[in-house]
């Protein structure tokens, strides 16, 4: 499995940033080697638009789930029109552990969640 | 003449001195750009005799024509569309209207359709006429309602502008191309601080600027100093007044209600005028 993870650093130590479409990084993990691509959101500061921009990019590489501390409503459409699993944690956790709570089942996948 | 109020800080007394300005001429043009949440009209109580819709062309996709590319993706600068496999989602709300996608796409899937995103009122208020703009609840995009209630300023006739706080994109867009620019703030840190921003907004457009100080006996002099340091004139001080505040709650014009401001308000007028003729 692909995911993609909102995260606050560019390694798996970085905690899960609580916002996707405005997290500084994104880590493309592969849940069974643990291989981690990081990626700079570039568009972390787009004055609007930063979700949808956010979710064409984890289409773009072909990610299976995503895990952050908030999906915002237009990155929530587009992932959840093109099949992709939304996991929210709340709790102040790493991204190793975001992925481990992944794969002990642990995580549910979410409803839409608009503050 | 174009005369632009504005102010960094909200809640200064913008609209308060724009409307006892307007009634000072004898006749001219007042528009109340502040589309998000225009009140001028509460005090010129203008009767209003024509209301026009204003929209933005947004895309509409033909997905049997569509070859999913992803170009029209690729080049929205507000990432207003995003294609997936075999479908294209839009979302309007992020559409700044530049039609870029329909250009774009080879297919000649997306034609432009207007949606709605306001109105422009234009009404009438004894010897001057009144415009303004009313931007959708919950619509984000304001300067293009204001660049449609600004198209009805004629060269040659006077036009007051009341702006709305800010330095963002709809103040931009309302001061812009204005002869002169009164900045209304009050003598404390955030007035100071937001009219700081508010004179480098105007001095990146290179409109003339004057202050004017609202409730100007309380706070501290530190406005007063920052004007002096930067060569900004200070056109008016209005002190703090309960009556000013009282005539304000029930939508009464400045100079209707204290009449002996009248003077003051033609004076701040004949100053303008002299600084934008010199």
């Amino acid at each position: 499995m692909k995911i993609v993870i909102s995260a606050t650093g560019d390694n798996l130590s970085a905690h899960v940033d609580r916002r996707f479409g405005r997290c500084p990084w994104f880590l493309f993990v592969d849940s069974e080697s643990l291989k981690c691509e990081a990626v700079v959101n570039e568009s972390a500061d787009a004055a609007s638009g930063a979700g949808t921009a956010c979710a064409q990019l984890a289409l773009e590489k072909e990610v299976d789930a995503v895990i952050s501390g908030q999906v915002g409503p237009n990155a929530y459409e587009v992932l959840r029109q093109a099949g992709v699993k939304i996991f929210v944690v709340s709790q102040d956790i790493s991204v190793r552990e975001a992925i481990d709570r992944y794969k002990n089942n642990e995580l549910r996948q979410t409803e839409i969640r608009v503050f | 003449m174009i005369i632009s109020v504005a102010s960094g800080k909200g809640g200064t007394g913008k609209t308060t001195i724009a409307t006892s300005l307007a009634l000072c001429w004898e006749e001219g043009l007042f528009l109340d750009c502040d589309v998000e949440e225009p009140n001028a009209h509460i005090f010129l109580k203008p009767h209003i005799h024509e209301r026009i819709s204003v929209g933005i062309p947004v895309p509409e996709v033909d997905e049997s024509k569509c070859s999913f590319c992803g170009k029209c993706a690729e080049v929205c600068e507000f990432n207003a569309i995003v294609v997936i496999k075999k479908k294209v989602l839009f979302f309007p709300e992020l559409c700044h209207g530049c039609g870029g996608c329909s250009y774009i796409c080879s297919e000649k899937a997306i034609k432009e359709v207007e949606r709605e995103i306001g109105v422009v009122e234009r009404g009438r208020s004894g010897k001057i006429d009144f415009i303004h703009g009313i931007l959708n609840v919950g619509e984000p995009m304001a300067p293009p309602l204001i660049r449609q209630v600004k198209r009805h300023i004629n060269s040659g006739t006077n036009a007051i502008i009341d702006a709305s706080p800010g330095t963002s994109c709809p103040v931009v867009e309302a001061v812009n191309r204005s002869d002169f620019c009164l900045l209304v703030t009050e003598p404390t840190p955030f007035g100071l601080n937001d009219l700081k921003l508010a004179v480098e907004m105007l001095r990146k457009l290179t409109i003339p600027c004057g202050v004017v100080i609202n409730c100007a006996d309380i706070g501290d002099e530190e406005v007063q100093k920052y004007c002096k340091d930067e060569d900004i004139p200070i056109l008016m001080t209005i002190p703090w007044d309960r009556r000013i505040a009282e005539a304000y709650s029930k939508g009464i014009i400045l100079i209707d209600a204290l009449p002996e401001f009248k003077n003051r308000f033609s004076q701040l007028y004949g100053k303008i005028e002299r600084l934008y003729k010199r």
